[in-house]
């Protein structure tokens, strides 16, 4: 089993590099001078040419990447050219918050969607088997910015039982003492119970928005690979040796139903990432993706390469967990490996 | 009568079988032909300019005489829904061709000739893999420069990997079939077989391929201009109209968000199931 991680993380190593080559490739290679864009339309030609000394544009392009890796190995993204700060600082203080939507989103997709795809297999042609399959039809249909929108709309303005959509916690309320950077747990451990339901009634409309969207792709899948294994002969034997029907579906069929479900998570994760940007962007929301957002408009690139970068090894790593995951739950990859 | 047109009638047979028995499908193209005639006749028939404002009409809701309201600017909401079709369509359409292009024919490259254009082709393609999306298309668009044709370019890089793939693993099972073989033996070169062998087998589960990306290539896009990328107002179009509108959600102005989000989410409906019923035509397989 070590030695299956070892050999799935000695993977993720050429793929990585392609992330950090295309990253750099993306910034520095392609036509277009940062420098004389930040000169301003007034510069004169020796006022550029200092910004790209400083810059480091004017070296050899390979000068130039050897430099970016060791920036990178110190964990220096470069600085962002509106605000002057460090890039990573601001990613670093940022993530938590875009890591606690998306993670409670896709809670919130896989607590409905699990139990809808198995209901929907088990009771064919039943109301639920079509409620699913609308359901997953119209939601990989909606743009995650327009739901978003709709739901402010019903909750905040008609309602009036959500919080107005701006950031993670009331403006009245300082954020809980750091230490996940996580405010549902931060407040917990803090034992304040009045930071903890704010946040919390700030989280629920923009889990919901992304957890409406990957909803979707795993109720599909959860009832196709349900199908698979209930029309199987290992649960027709199950269910002709008197089992409960309870214990066919899911001791037996469910565990087995689930390892494709597993494997359709690394491209939820993929969506649901993407997604996360225009979640924030809707509700203000102040994660990583608004940060590149608005750096994107400034035409800020270090902000926008750290950005892709952050969210390319992140993704690179849930990939990773998920085909790790995916060995500890099925034991035939451990014998073969 | 000849063997090919009788191939011919029993495919379009078997379309109107399957759009006879998929009630969906059929509501599907009707809907498919709605769109492109909105997008090919809709800028001349519209009631008013799109662009003109008038701000003593401002902010009113949908009436009988602006159908979906008017926005901040007096602008008529119906008329810029309408206009806005062609220029999502033709940025969707545009980077399905280009993907189209791109990508079948670097994985029928890929998959004839294997050995090291394959590894590099499918090295690319791992790689873009690599990258959420939506996020290495907002970094593209980032680098090449905030225009409308940067959003057709990354729109179809990120969905290079699909099209290289499936194309890949199709010219592959073909690579050593009869009819390849036949032509190899009379002489043909390496091109010609793959275009004129290869790649008219290949390409009907291509077509597959591109009414499925379709839809996400409407979102894709709509999505990049709601952060502001590429289009720039006062054009209409879908995505940047439902960002002017947010701001009007949480004081009650809904119809400028919610017409166009609709019309986009009816297009990339219309798309899906589209896409779903050609793949039950050509390849009934793989019907979920």
């Amino acid at each position: 089993m070590l030695l299956l991680i070892f050999n799935r993380v000695l993977l993720a190593i050429p793929t990585l590099v392609g992330v950090v080559v295309v990253t750099f490739v993306l910034t520095r290679a392609l036509p277009g001078d940062p420098a004389a864009y930040f000169a301003g339309p007034a510069a004169t030609q020796q006022s550029i040419q200092e910004i790209r000394v400083k810059l480091g544009t004017d070296r050899p392009l390979i000068e130039q990447f050897g430099r970016y890796i060791s920036d990178l190995a110190r964990g220096e993204l470069g600085n962002s050219l509106t605000t002057g700060q460090p890039v990573g600082k601001e990613i670093k203080a940022r993530l938590p918050a875009s890591a606690e939507l998306t993670l409670i989103g896709l809670l919130f997709a896989v607590m409905i969607a699990v139990p809808m795809g198995i209901l929907a297999a088990t009771r064919p042609n039943s109301f639920i088997d079509h409620a699913t399959r609308i359901v997953s039809t119209a939601g990989v249909s909606l743009p995650v910015f327009f739901t978003g929108l709709l739901l402010v709309y019903v909750f905040y303005y008609i309602l009036g039982v959500a919080p107005s959509p701006v950031g993670r916690l009331d403006v009245f309320l300082s954020p809980p003492r750091h230490v996940t950077g996580f405010y549902l747990i931060d407040a917990a451990l803090g034992r304040d119970r009045e930071v903890f339901v704010s946040a919390l009634k700030q989280l629920v409309l923009p889990a919901l928005t992304l957890g409406i969207f990957a909803l979707a792709p795993i109720a599909r899948m959860t009832r196709a690979s349900m199908l698979a294994v209930l029309s199987s002969d290992f649960v027709r034997t199950a269910r002709a040796s008197g089992l409960s029907p309870y214990k066919v579906v899911v001791t037996y069929a469910f565990r087995n139903a689930m390892l494709p479900v597993i494997t359709t998570l690394g491209m939820v994760l993929s969506f649901l990432l993407g997604a996360n940007v225009l979640v924030e962007k809707v509700f203000a929301w102040p994660g990583i993706g608004s940060f590149a957002v608005e750096a994107l408009i400034a035409s800020d690139f270090a902000p926008v390469q750290g950005f892709v970068l952050t969210m390319a090894v992140l993704y690179v790593l849930l990939n990773l967990s998920i085909d790790v995951l995916y060995g500890l739950i099925d034991p035939r990859i451990r014998i073969n490996s | 009568m000849s063997a090919g047109a009788v191939a011919e009638r029993s495919g379009i047979a078997h379309a109107r079988y399957v759009i006879g028995e998929n009630p969906v499908t059929a509501f599907a193209f009707g809907l498919f032909v709605a769109i492109v005639f909105a997008a090919v006749l809709g800028p001349s028939l519209v009631p008013y300019d799109p662009l003109a404002s008038n701000t003593s009409r401002a902010l009113q809701a949908p009436s009988a005489q602006h159908w979906f309201g008017t926005d901040q600017l007096g602008r008529d909401l119906f008329s810029r829904v309408i206009v806005a079709t062609r220029l999502d369509l033709t940025i969707a359409v545009a980077s399905v061709i280009l993907v189209f292009a791109l990508g079948g024919l670097a994985g029928i490259a890929a998959g004839y000739y294997g050995g090291w254009i394959d590894k590099v082709i499918m090295r690319i393609a791992d790689t873009i893999m690599a990258f959420p999306l939506f996020v290495l298309a907002m970094g593209i668009v980032a680098a090449l420069g905030n225009s409308v044709t940067n959003i057709v370019i990354a729109t179809a890089i990120v969905n290079f990997p699909l099209y290289a793939r499936v194309a890949r693993a199709e010219a592959n099972i073909r690579r050593e079939a009869g009819y390849v073989e036949a032509a190899k033996l009379s002489g043909n070169g390496d091109g010609r077989i793959v275009l004129m062998q290869i790649l008219p087998n290949v390409f009907p589960i291509l077509v597959v391929q591109m009414s499925l990306t379709m839809g996400y290539a409407i979102l894709n896009a709509a999505g990049l201009s709601f952060i502001g990328l590429g289009v720039r107002p006062p054009m209409p179009e879908w995505g940047i109209m439902v960002a002017e509108g947010a701001a009007f959600m949480v004081s009650g102005e809904w119809w400028i968000a919610f017409f166009p989000g609709l019309a986009l989410m009816i297009a990339v409906f219309c798309f899906n199931l589209l896409g779903d019923g050609l793949r039950d035509i050509f390849d009934p397989r793989r019907r979920t």
